[in-house]
């Protein structure tokens, strides 16, 4: 199997860099889906972070904490998605800032 | 070896430009596309840090079940042309300024904190059979907690789902 010696900060720095591209699209977009792909990116990022991390010490740790994100990831897309399609249908917008009403 | 680390900063820069090009588009299905090439994009580096069960998992999981998920909602709220314009319309570029300028003040601060003496991946694989022995063994608690989670979100988007189709078998009855 092919692994080869990485510098461990590069990677980690990647996955800074990703995380900080989903959180600045998560405070940019207004449209519910893009937030929800924001997150994703932010997740996927975190993932990254574990199996470098992982990889450094040639445990199994890493990637398994990145079954647990993997496993949030999904839990919290369907939710999400499901969420999307109610606000849609009552409020007939994607935009977040419509959805401040339910603060009543 | 060095030709094998090149590989790396490819994928890292497809990766980077990839999801860049997400967060900027302003049609839906066009962000997906881009979004699944930045997943396979990073699927290539967990191979290359030596975690090719994560890589299968990323493009499995990742890149074929959520992404799936998501185009299915993109179709069924059928963002057509006039979402683009809407789109456009809520992306002023002075709103990136803003943020654009904290998040890069706290990416700046997490690189200056990684840069230091320079640690090396140990270069070896850890195979999925020795994932699977340690994911069930002392990790055997995680793994019930993560299937309740699963199971919790099952039943929640479910519950929103069938409420929203059957609203709209009721507003196709009434047309």
């Amino acid at each position: 199997m092919t692994a080869i010696a990485i510098p461990v900060e590069h990677a980690l720095v990647l996955a800074a860099i990703l995380f900080a591209i989903g959180l600045a699209g998560v405070l940019v977009r207004r449209n519910v889906i893009f937030l929800l792909m924001s997150l994703e990116i932010m997740m996927n990022a975190c993932g990254l972070a574990f199996v470098a991390a992982g990889a450094r010490w040639a445990e199994a740790d890493g990637q398994i904490m990145y079954m647990f994100v993997l496993s949030l990831a999904a839990a919290e897309v369907a939710v999400g998605l499901g969420l999307v399609l109610q606000v849609e249908r009552r409020l007939r917008t994607l935009d977040i800032d419509a959805a401040s009403e339910l603060a009543g | 070896m060095t030709m094998e680390i090149v590989v790396f900063y490819i994928a890292a820069a497809v990766s980077v430009s990839a999801t860049t090009l997400v967060v900027t588009r302003t049609n839906a299905s066009h962000a997906l596309v881009y979004l699944i090439v930045s997943l396979l994009a990073v699927a290539v580096i967990f191979f290359l840090l030596g975690a090719p069960f994560a890589s299968a998992l990323e493009i499995v999981i990742y890149a074929g079940a959520i992404m799936v998920l998501f185009l299915f909602v993109v179709m069924m709220l059928d963002l057509g042309r006039g979402s683009v314009e809407q789109e456009r319309g809520w992306l002023n570029p002075s709103m990136w300024v803003g943020p654009g300028l904290l998040t890069l003040v706290l990416f700046l601060e997490m690189a200056w904190l990684l840069a230091g003496p320079m640690a090396q991946t140990s270069g070896t694989a850890v195979l999925p059979k020795e994932v699977g022995i340690e994911l069930f063994g002392p990790y055997l608690l995680a793994v019930e907690l993560a299937s309740i989670l699963l199971l919790a979100s099952l039943v929640g988007a479910f519950h929103l789902g069938r409420r929203y189709m059957r609203a709209r078998r009721e507003e196709e009855a009434d047309e």
